[in-house]
């Protein structure tokens, strides 16, 4: 029995190591290409790890540096932080509102939102178009490529899943509390910033926190409603794949780059970003 | 009470303005355009109104479209059935200990936070031929010529294994957290019982976990059904019509040949298969799990 048992740690071993490895290689192999010049990269590939040798940095350099690509990662950056402010600021007073108020319709209204959440943007990306680039208008200036055009249509995605992963833990709140504080005279605002906010703190750091990630990583909206100004990261990306005889250094660069931020949200808060994908589908 | 009311619909006023200005006002958009044959670069570029089902009945008979939707579902189910089958053995496996479990968690978890169109880039860089390890260990080792570019077939299973590599990863955390969540009354009456492993899974462990398959499995199909970015990236649709699934069609179909119309037709009728597959699915789902109780 005890032979067996030590048969089966050992193959589950072996069997996680090879799934690891397969995770890992391309990965790894990205990192390889964004490293090596075009002249090394060409024959046979070559899996050693030459970085810790010398590193081609113009791959990195020509895209950030004298490349639009500064601007690209700009964009991007502005584009996630204030959608994940903006869905968080939003989902926390609609959650407030769907848990608390026995508003008539409540049911139907959480249903529609989440069926913002699971059409194919693809559907939406002409009807967008149109809206955004001609309908609309704001004086002169339309939604389309720019910044603000992104960031409310971020919304239609990130609303849901934020409304769905705070109402449990909103929910979870006792409503006694609130109560014994609007007794006592408090207003809306201060049982957000004393009661709601302090005790629904790791749901609100785990819902922006996934609320950047979409944002940062949609390309197809991106790439369709911007065309100058606005455009993400992602969207450079995709640049690569039209142009002829590809510059495979420099995309590996940009795709790694690109890659930062979320692996960065991995180390740290793991834990908890694995909870929140997780935790809401389990609980539904 | 009413006032109270008031500060409720007050506070949800912006998410409701926002997602129907976003969100519904575009459903309506594309249900009113799709009525009208409309192209911005034809000779006549305004809207013809040519009967309610004009570009419904055009699409009836688009074997490309058509084809493409069944590319879709097909992707879809193929897809579902490796990562829920694979997701399901290693989420059993993490319920065991064995060495190193959390850093193979902890590397499992990396595929999941990567953008879709880096994954993509991955893929290109990783299986291109002239640059890609890939094609060269097959050709090596095993003697296969591996060229998306060519041949339809390995196109459309390099993106299936492209998915599975990017999605089990989603399958097994949330069937593992599901796992963890089970009760262990039964399983410690089944095994007094004398039950063998296979009639716990099956008889226990299946059933007790339905509710949270269904919802992987929703997720899973929707998810799968609106891919777009990924393939982009490593076929851009070919070789020939290969991998043109649905999304990739109407993009083509909208923005290179600007077929306003006829795309926004295409919309509707790719939302409602959406809604279609997911809804039958459920009600099964729904009807067997009640069967088993």
């Amino acid at each position: 029995m005890k032979i067996k048992k030590a048969l089966g740690k050992i193959s589950t071993t072996i069997l996680w190591s090879l799934l690891t490895i397969i995770t890992l290689l391309p990965i790894y192999w990205m990192v390889l290409v964004s490293t090596r010049t075009p002249v090394e990269l060409f024959g046979k590939p070559d899996l050693s790890p030459t970085f810790f040798e010398k590193v081609h940095w113009k791959n990195f350099t020509k895209p950030f540096i004298d490349g639009i690509y500064s601007d690209y990662l700009m964009n991007s950056i502005i584009v996630a932080t204030s959608n994940a402010a903006l869905v968080t600021i939003l989902a926390l007073m609609a959650t407030y509102a769907l848990s608390r108020f026995k508003l008539p319709g409540s049911e139907s209204i959480f249903f529609w939102t989440m069926t913002n959440r699971m059409a194919p943007p693809a559907a939406f990306l002409l009807p967008l178009f149109l809206l955004f680039s001609t309908v609309f208008k704001f004086g002169d200036s339309t939604l389309f490529d720019t910044k603000i055009g992104l960031i409310l249509l971020y919304c239609v995605f990130n609303l849901p899943f934020a409304i769905w992963l705070l109402k449990g833990i909103i929910d979870g709140i006792p409503r006694e509390l609130d109560e014994a504080m609007i007794v006592d005279g408090a207003s809306l605002f201060t049982i957000f910033r004393k009661l709601i906010i302090p005790l629904a703190a790791p749901g609100i750091a785990v819902t922006s926190l996934l609320s950047f990630l979409f944002a940062w990583n949609e390309y197809l909206l991106a790439s369709t409603l911007t065309s100058v100004y606005a455009r993400t990261i992602p969207t450079g990306l995709s640049e690569f794949v039209t142009t002829t005889g590809t510059n495979w250094g420099t995309m590996a660069a940009v795709a790694l780059v690109s890659m930062l931020p979320a692996l960065l949200f991995l180390f740290v808060v793991q834990k908890h970003i694995v909870a929140g994908l997780t935790f809401g589908a389990v609980k539904g | 009470m009413l006032s109270k009311n008031k500060t409720g619909w007050l506070l949800l006023s912006p998410t409701i303005l926002i997602l129907v200005l976003v969100g519904l006002v575009p459903f309506f958009y594309v249900l009113y355009v799709g009525f009208f044959k409309w192209n911005p670069l034809a000779v006549d570029p305004s809207m013809q109104f040519e009967g309610l089902g004009f570009n419904y009945r055009r699409l009836i008979f688009d074997q490309v479209f058509l084809e493409s939707i069944w590319r879709s579902i097909k992707f879809a189910f193929v897809t579902l059935f490796f990562e829920l089958t694979l997701g399901f053995l290693l989420a059993l496996s993490l319920l065991s200990s064995f060495p190193l479990k959390s850093f193979f968690r902890g590397v499992h978890t990396l595929p999941l936070v990567i953008a879709p169109i880096v994954v993509g880039s991955i893929f290109k860089l990783f299986t291109v031929q002239g640059l890609g390890p890939l094609p060269h260990i097959l050709k090596d080792y095993f003697g296969y010529t591996l060229n998306y570019g060519l041949h339809a077939d390995q196109a459309f299973w390099m993106i299936v294994i492209m998915d599975i590599w990017h999605w089990t990863p989603f399958v097994t955390l949330t069937l593992l957290a599901g796992l963890s969540a089970l009760p262990q009354d039964p399983y410690e009456s089944a095994k007094i019982d004398g039950a063998n492993n296979f009639q716990i899974f099956f008889y226990i462990t299946i059933p007790m976990m339905i509710p949270v398959l269904i919802v992987v499995i929703f997720i899973r199909l929707m998810d799968s059904l609106k891919i777009v970015d990924e393939i982009w990236m490593l076929t851009g649709g070919g070789p020939g019509y290969a991998t043109r699934f649905t999304g990739i069609h109407i993009w083509k179909e909208v923005f290179e040949k600007r077929f306003y119309g006829l795309g926004s037709a295409m919309s509707i009728l790719y939302l409602y298969i959406t809604i279609v597959i997911c809804w039958i699915l459920y009600s099964v789902m729904v009807s067997r799990g009640k069967d088993e109780d």
